[in-house]
C-alpha cells in the first residue's frame, strides 16, 4: 500500500492532498453545521468564502501560471454577479428548483464573463509587457460605470433595459426591477448554498489543475518562462494566453453569480479596484503559482477581518500587521526551511520530499 | 544581526496566533465599549455580566471605518449619548454593540452575524442604504425588529413589516423639495446637477423630476456626474446656459461645495436648493463659509435650533467628541429614544426573546397614537410600510449659521 502510494506521480499526489483539503473542510463544516456548533457569524461567511477561493484559484491561473498581472478580476466577477441576478430572477417562475436554477445562472454568468474576457484579451494579449495589467485596471473600472447606469426591469413581456434612469422603461403592474442602476440589484432571492459553493471549488480545482498538467499547461508555462523558445518550438503565444485568460475570466463570472446570489443585494461599487487588489493579495500571499496556498489564504484572510472584531478601532491595523509578517515569513528561507524540516520529519517515508514548499509550481 | 531578526519575526508570529487563537475561541460578551450601566459610570467591563440579565440588547451597524465612516460614527456617538441618558432614567437598561460594516453589503451581514451571536433583540441599523438592504432581510426573516437611523431608500422597508425607517425617505424628500419650491415660488427655471452612480441622488432626482413636472415647475437642464468627480465646469456652463435661476443640488455636501466655489469662480449665482446630504457643508474643513450664503436647503435637524433638548444634545455632543454633531448624530439619538418610548409602552423587557420583543414592538409603531418628539422632528409616526411621518424643515443658510425658513 505504502509502495502504492510513493509509486503514484509527485503532481498526482500533490492534487489528490489540494482536493482532499478542500473535501475535508467541507466534512468539517457539514458536521458543525448539521450539530449546531458553528456560530451565525462564521456560517454567513461559508458562501462568500467559497466565491472567494474560486476567484482566487482563477486569479493564480492568470498571475501565476501564464505570468501576466491582472488587475481587474473583480471586473470579471462583476460581469458574473449582475448576469447570474438578471438570468436567477427571469427564470424564478420557469425554473422551481433551486439548484437547478443555480447552475443555470452560474453558467450563464461565467459564459458572459468568458466573452467579455476575449472581447478584453484578444488586444491586451497580443502586446508584450504590462499592457494586460493596465488593460484589465480600465476594464475593472469601466464595468463598474457601466453597470451603475443601467436599467433592467421583467414583467410578462419579458426582459426590458434602459439607460441612465429608471423612467427609460415602463413596466406594467406586477413587473419588477432587477437592476437599479447605482442601487444595483435589490431583493435578490437567496439561493446560494455551500454545497453549491464547495461543488465549484472543487470543478475549479479540477479544470485549474488538470489544466496545469496537460499539454496546453505545460505551453502556457512555457510561454511564461521563456516567450522566444516557446515561439521556436511553434506554441502560438497568443492563443495559449488567450485560452488560460478566458478561464481564468470564466471561473470568476462563476464566482461572481455565487457571490452575487447569496446576498439579498448586491451594487456595482462592490466589484472595484478594491476587490480586484483584494484577490491579488490572497494570490501573492498564498504563492504565486501555487494553487493550494490560494484556496488557504482565501480563507483564512476572509474570516480574518471577523475574528478581529473585539479589537474594535484597531481591526484593520492588526489585519494589516498580520498580512505583513505573513509576507516577511513567506519571504523567509529560514523559516521556510523550518517548515519544511517539519514536513519532512512527519513524512518519514518520503525522502525526496524537502522541497515541498515548491511542488505545486 | 540576520539570526535576531528571524527570531524576532518568528516571535512575532508567534504571539499574533496566540492572541488570534484566544480571541477565536473565547466566547467573551463583546460589549462594544458601550457604557452598559451609566448609572454606575465607573463600572467595570468584567460587570457586563450582571447587567446582561437586565439589560435589553441592542447591536447597531454601521460605517464606523472607509469613506461613508463619518455617518457610521455621528450615529454611533448620538446614540451612545441617548444610552446613557435613557440608562440613567431607571426604568428600562439599554445594551449597545455597534459593529463596522465598511458600508459594504456583505461586511454588514458578517456584523449582523456576529451582534445575532452576541445576542441582539432588537437592530438599530443600519446606517447607510446598501447594507440595510442586504441586512434587512435577514433581519425580517429572523424576527428581529429593526430601525434604521438614516438608511433612507424605499427598498429597505418594502415588504418587510418588522423594518422602520427613521429618517425621510429618498422619495419623499424628492417629492418635498419640488412641492417646497413650487409653494413658495423659489425658481422659475430649474436645473439640476446630480450624481447617477449613486443610489441616493438619483432616488431624489427621479421623485423630484416627476414631481416638479406634475407642479408645472421648468426643468430647464439635467447633468451627471459621477463619484471621484471634482471638476463641474461643463454642468454649470450647461445650467447657465440654459438660463436656470434655481439650481437643485439632491447630493452630499462635498461635491456641493465644489459646484459652490466652481459656480462663483464662473460669475454665475442662482439659487441653490439642497436636500439633507447638504448638511456639514458649514462645518466642512478649508470651505469658506461665505460661498454657501443663501443656500436653501431641506433637513430635519439644526444644531443650532434654540430649544433646550437640542442645545443640550449639542453641548453633551461637542464635550464628548469635540465636534457640531450632524443630522445623523441626531437620527442616532432619536433612535435609541424611538425604541425606548416603543419599549416602554408595549411593556418589553430583557428576558423576552428577539421575537417577542418584535412582535410587540411592531404593534406599537403601526398603532394610531404612538408618537415620538425627538430632536430631528416632532411628533414622528410611522406607517405599516414602515415609513416615518414628520416635517421637514426649510432652512436658509445667513451668516454661516442656519436660519429657518417658514
Amino acid at each position: 500500500m505504502m509502495k502504492g502510494i510513493k509509486k503514484i506521480k509527485k503532481s498526482t499526489r500533490s492534487n489528490i492532498i489540494t482536493y482532499g483539503i478542500v473535501v475535508l473542510f467541507f466534512i468539517i463544516v457539514q458536521f458543525l453545521v448539521m450539530t449546531g456548533r458553528m456560530s451565525s457569524s462564521l456560517r454567513g461567511q461559508l458562501v462568500p468564502i467559497a466565491a472567494y477561493i474560486v476567484m482566487a484559484v482563477s486569479l493564480n491561473l492568470t498571475v501565476g501560471i501564464l505570468g501576466e498581472l491582472s488587475l481587474g478580476h473583480a471586473g470579471f466577477m462583476s460581469v458574473g454577479a449582475f448576469s447570474g441576478v438578471i438570468v436567477a430572477s427571469t427564470l424564478q417562475d420557469q425554473i422551481t428548483n433551486a439548484p437547478l436554477r443555480l447552475a443555470v445562472s452560474m453558467l450563464i454568468g461565467g459564459i458572459l464573463a468568458a466573452i467579455v474576457g476575449v472581447i478584453v484579451g484578444v488586444p491586451a494579449l497580443r502586446l508584450r509587457g504590462d499592457y494586460l495589467a493596465i488593460v484589465t485596471l480600465a476594464f475593472g473600472e469601466i464595468i463598474k460605470n457601466i453597470v451603475n447606469v443601467i436599467y433592467v426591469g421583467f414583467d410578462s413581456n419579458g426582459l426590458q433595459m434602459g439607460l441612465n434612469s429608471a423612467k427609460s422603461i415602463q413596466l406594467e403592474d406586477g413587473g419588477k426591477m432587477v437592476l437599479n442602476g447605482p442601487m444595483g440589484a435589490v431583493g435578490i432571492n437567496r439561493i446560494s448554498t455551500v454545497t453549491a459553493g464547495f461543488v465549484l471549488i472543487i470543478i475549479t480545482l479540477i479544470i485549474v489543475l488538470n489544466l496545469m498538467h496537460s499539454r496546453s499547461g505545460r505551453a502556457i508555462m512555457a510561454v511564461r518562462d521563456n516567450r522566444i523558445a516557446a515561439e521556436s518550438v511553434g506554441i502560438s503565444v497568443t492563443k495559449y494566453k488567450l485560452m488560460a485568460f478566458v478561464i481564468s475570466a470564466a471561473l470568476a463570472g462563476f464566482a461572481g453569480a455565487l457571490y452575487a446570489l447569496n446576498f439579498s443585494t448586491v451594487v456595482a461599487k462592490k466589484f472595484d479596484f478594491n476587490t480586484s487588489i483584494l484577490v491579488l493579495v490572497f494570490v501573492v500571499l498564498g504563492g504565486i503559482g501555487n494553487i493550494r496556498g490560494s484556496i488557504i489564504a482565501a480563507a483564512v484572510l476572509t474570516v480574518l477581518p471577523e475574528l478581529l472584531r473585539q479589537f474594535n478601532d484597531y481591526r484593520m491595523l492588526i489585519y494589516a500587521i498580520i498580512l505583513i509578517l505573513i509576507m516577511i515569513a513567506t519571504n523567509n528561507e529560514k523559516i521556510k526551511n523550518f517548515i519544511n524540516k517539519i514536513g519532512f520529519m512527519l513524512d518519514l517515508k518520503t525522502k525526496n520530499n524537502v522541497n515541498k514548499g515548491g511542488t505545486a509550481k | 544581526m540576520k539570526k535576531y531578526r528571524f527570531q524576532l519575526v518568528a516571535l512575532a508570529l508567534i504571539v499574533s496566533i496566540f492572541t488570534l487563537a484566544a480571541c477565536g475561541g473565547g466566547t467573551v460578551t463583546t460589549t462594544t465599549a458601550a457604557p452598559t450601566d451609566s448609572g454606575a459610570e465607573t463600572t467595570a467591563p468584567a460587570d457586563n455580566g450582571d447587567a446582561e440579565g437586565k439589560a435589553i440588547k441592542i447591536g447597531g451597524i454601521g460605517p464606523l471605518t472607509g469613506a461613508a465612516a463619518v455617518y457610521g460614527t455621528a450615529v454611533y456617538n448620538g446614540s451612545k449619548i441617548a444610552l446613557e441618558e435613557i440608562n440613567a432614567l431607571g426604568d428600562l437598561q439599554f445594551e449597545l454593540n455597534f459593529q463596522d460594516d465598511e458600508h459594504d453589503g456583505e461586511k454588514a451581514v458578517n456584523a449582523y452575524n456576529t451582534l445575532k451571536d452576541w445576542g441582539m433583540q432588537i437592530l438599530n441599523g443600519t446606517v447607510t442604504t446598501t447594507p440595510a438592504n442586504s441586512v434587512t432581510p435577514e433581519s425580517f426573516a429572523d424576527r428581529i425588529f429593526a430601525l434604521t437611523p438614516s438608511a433612507s431608500s424605499p427598498t429597505v422597508v418594502e415588504g418587510k413589516d418588522n423594518v422602520f425607517q427613521l429618517c425621510f425617505s429618498d422619495d419623499n424628500q424628492g417629492i418635498a423639495a419640488a412641492q417646497y419650491i413650487a409653494d413658495k415660488n423659489l425658481g422659475e427655471k430649474i436645473a439640476i446637477i446630480y450624481n447617477n452612480a449613486d443610489a441616493y441622488s438619483t432616488g431624489i432626482y427621479e421623485k423630484f423630476a416627476s414631481e416638479a413636472t406634475a407642479k408645472g415647475l421648468e426643468i430647464v437642464s439635467t447633468t451627471t456626474f459621477t463619484d471621484d468627480t471634482n471638476d463641474f465646469n461643463v454642468q454649470l456652463t450647461e445650467a447657465k446656459n440654459a438660463g436656470a435661476d434655481l439650481l437643485f443640488l439632491p447630493i452630499y455636501y462635498q461635491p456641493a461645495s465644489l459646484i459652490l466655489s466652481q459656480s462663483k469662480a464662473m460669475e454665475y449665482s442662482p439659487k441653490i436648493f439642497g436636500v439633507d446630504g447638504m448638511d456639514g457643508i458649514l462645518t466642512l474643513e478649508n470651505f469658506d463659509t461665505t460661498l454657501a450664503e443663501g443656500v436653501m436647503l431641506l433637513t430635519p435637524f439644526v444644531a443650532d435650533a434654540k430649544d433646550e433638548r437640542t442645545k443640550a444634545f449639542v453641548s453633551k455632543y461637542q464635550e464628548q467628541f469635540n465636534e457640531i454633531p450632524n443630522q445623523f448624530a441626531a437620527d442616532g439619538y432619536d433612535v435609541m429614544y424611538a425604541l425606548y418610548e416603543a419599549s416602554k409602552k408595549a411593556g418589553v423587557t430583557a428576558e423576552m426573546t428577539a421575537e417577542e420583543i418584535n412582535d410587540k414592538l411592531i404593534e406599537v409603531f403601526t398603532s394610531a397614537d404612538f408618537s415620538v418628539d425627538g430632536l430631528t422632528g416632532a411628533a414622528m409616526t410611522w406607517s405599516e410600510s414602515g415609513e416615518v411621518s414628520k416635517q421637514p424643515k426649510g432652512m436658509v443658510i445667513e451668516d454661516g449659521a442656519y436660519v429657518g425658513m417658514d
